[in-house]
């Protein structure tokens, strides 16, 4: 099995299904030629052609609404929004239209699509190419939520989302593009939507993350073990539908979560984690449930200090995880 | 191209169809047996002539909420519509989730539209991506009022359909209101057609009540999407006959007088003189169908009056496809 990075995964993803199946196209700023500004359509241009390719103008709202106009008719669209940040324009087309056509029609009319978006600070990318979104999405019925963490799931979970009747916001940690790294099969397998996966056990405590958030979660309870603090960790893979089964589980076992996101904190999907744990799993915890997110600022600023002000990290978890083990 | 006698009677029928069974529903809201209306009076020329050049069940259509003449000359029976009315179970638009007129109609491809103006106009231009990628010479019918050409929706939407030459006719309703707030305060330029010029398509500005000129310009503008040679931007200049809504009062913003100086340029008068100076139909004839509306209308309304509403459960559903094929 080859190791990749986690955007050639991506790009295996779509690749593969684009192979298998001619009603999936991509669209998007830059996708063609350039191959993406991230390179993640790279050679799908060449291969496939610019009607399935896509150059968009450089306006998001319709490289959602043309997508959805698409998937009416039977395509299977993968609409790319060059960084997170830029969705906004989108977020009508998304919001008003994406997630309910199918409910406004009584089932008539189902939205086959995929939005995929690079999402995440921690790369210099200052306010507008460091925003994390998912906290306006998961409000959003309809929609469903995947947020890999490793190359292996970011396939799978990918050609799930692409075969999915739904449509799917895929958000891509860009910082981990080209440091995540793993083993990923060639050809089709599926990472189903819906289970979280639990990537490391133990006993005193739980973190619950997913995204970059994962990547470090899981180093930070690596370092700890050393220290006699046994941390389980839980990648939460799909924010919606969320996987409270696993969650829940989990905390009975631990007693203790530490819910970690990079999103800001105050009405952020840590939240929704905190309040599934506080509903159905309250007599089994040792200590009040603990969130750790970035800071309530309107974004990640761009000076270096200051964005590594902002960021949670291996460090900032690791400590946060330390003082709940010892509450 | 001059039509048969057979058609030109049969495109009357569905103005006045749609005319009695829409003055039907202000008399419904009047009686306090329905929560709302939007009406499409002094509109149908423009929607039956444009409907009528359509390949039905074939084509694409992506309405707008005052087309009920549209949609009736499609299929929509006034059944279906008076169980939208009245949110009855079975509204073939939404299973009575939307507001009324808020159509959908899937066995003739009309689309669900929604309430944020403009929004459906890229979907056109999604569906005429796909049309174009899948090479088939359908072509897509989009509606919307002239208020809605100030949206960045629709410029998106036109400029799609410009830079790809895709097979999507844009009809502006120009009925002078965009509730409240006339042209000159929407737009710099004349007429809708001149924004044309600014995106790169063919833009035209017609008489909107005259409904056999209506059907020639969209016949020819069909044919021109249909042989790929790209989008047309049609503006049938019209008046809006009632309020904007059952909640609006436009006495607040324009006076009898000029309402009743349009009422001269009533669409329906117009069809009507002119079956009868081309000898296509008799007084006594179109008499009858007057009667003959009038009949099936009062059905629908006891029709609808004894259907059922949905059961308040049906609220929770679907809000995925999961949910349509298991539910």
């Amino acid at each position: 099995m080859a190791e990749k990075a986690l955007v050639e995964a991506i790009r295996d993803a779509m690749d593969d299904e684009m192979g298998r199946d001619e009603d999936v196209f991509i669209v998007g700023e830059d996708v063609g030629q350039r191959g993406g500004v991230f390179r993640a359509t790279e050679g799908l241009f060449e291969k496939y052609g610019g009607m399935r390719v896509v150059d968009s103008p450089l306006a998001e709202l319709s490289i959602v609404g043309v997508g959805i106009g698409a998937a009416l008719y039977g395509m299977k669209p993968i609409c790319e929004i060059q960084f997170a940040d830029f969705i906004y324009p989108a977020f009508n087309q998304i919001v008003s239209e994406a997630s309910k056509m199918l409910y406004r029609s009584d089932g008539a009319w189902p939205v086959p699509m995929v939005i995929r978006a690079p999402y995440g600070g921690g790369i210099g990318g200052g306010l507008y190419h460091s925003q994390s979104i998912e906290g306006f999405f998961t409000h959003v019925p309809g929609l469903k939520v995947v947020v890999p963490s490793t190359p292996y799931d970011a396939k799978g979970l990918l050609i799930s989302a692409i075969r999915d009747p739904n449509p799917v916001m895929y958000l891509e940690p860009k910082k981990g593009y080209r440091l995540i790294r793993g083993e990923v099969p060639e050809g089709e397998y599926i990472v189903p939507i819906g289970p979280a996966n639990i990537t490391k056990s133990g006993e005193d405590l739980t973190i619950f993350a997913y995204g970059m958030m994962h990547f470090y979660a899981l180093k930070a309870a690596e370092n700890l073990e050393k220290e006699g603090i046994s941390v389980e960790v839980v990648d939460l893979r799909t924010l919606v539908p969320v996987d409270k089964d696993t969650i829940l589980k989990s905390v009975k076992k631990t007693g203790k979560a530490l819910v970690v996101h990079e999103d800001n904190l105050t009405g952020g999907y840590g939240g929704e984690i905190a309040a599934i744990i506080a509903e159905h799993a309250f007599t089994y915890l040792d200590a009040p449930v603990r969130r750790l997110a970035g800071p309530d600022v309107p974004a990640v600023p761009f000076s270096h200090p200051m964005q590594e002000w902002f960021m949670v990290n291996e460090d900032k978890i690791m400590n946060a995880a330390r003082e709940l083990a010892n509450y | 191209m001059d039509l048969s006698s057979e058609v030109m009677r049969e495109m009357y029928w569905m103005m006045l169809l749609a005319r009695r069974l829409d003055e039907r529903a202000w008399v419904l809201h009047r009686q306090g047996k329905i929560a709302f209306h939007i009406s499409g009076i002094g509109q149908e020329a423009a929607q039956v002539g444009a409907a009528f050049a359509l390949r039905k069940g074939e084509d694409w259509v992506t309405p707008y909420y005052r087309d009920l003449a549209l949609m009736i000359s499609l299929g929509l029976t006034p059944k279906e519509y008076v169980l939208s009315l009245m949110g009855k179970a079975g509204d073939p638009s939404s299973g009575a989730r939307q507001t009324p007129s808020h159509f959908s109609l899937r066995r003739v491809n009309a689309v669900s539209q929604s309430a944020p103006v403009a929004t459906q106009c890229v979907h056109a231009s999604g569906i005429g991506l796909a049309i174009k990628m899948k090479k088939t010479n359908q072509v897509v019918l989009t509606t919307l009022g002239e208020g809605s050409t100030s949206q960045g929706e629709w410029y998106e939407a036109v400029n799609w359909a410009a830079i790809h030459q895709l097979p999507v006719v844009f009809l502006v309703q120009n009925n002078q209101y965009a509730i409240s707030v006339p042209p000159e305060m929407q737009m710099a330029v004349k007429s809708v057609a001149d924004k044309a010029c600014g995106l790169g398509l063919p833009g035209i500005s017609i008489d909107g009540t005259d409904v056999f000129g209506v059907y020639k310009s969209f016949l020819e503008a069909f044919e021109t999407a249909r042989s790929g040679n790209g989008p047309t931007l049609i503006e049938a200049k019209m008046y809006r006959l009632t309020p904007h809504s059952s909640d609006d009062d436009d006495r607040t913003y324009r006076s009898r007088e000029e309402v009743e100086e349009h009422k001269k340029k009533d669409p329906l008068l117009l069809a009507r003189q002119v079956l009868l100076e081309k000898s296509v139909a008799t007084e006594a004839e179109l008499d009858t169908l007057d009667k003959k509306a009038k009949e099936m209308i009062t059905e629908a309304v006891n029709f609808g009056e004894q259907a059922p509403y949905p059961k308040a459960e049906e609220g929770m559903h679907p809000v995925y496809f999961e949910e349509v094929q298991h539910g």
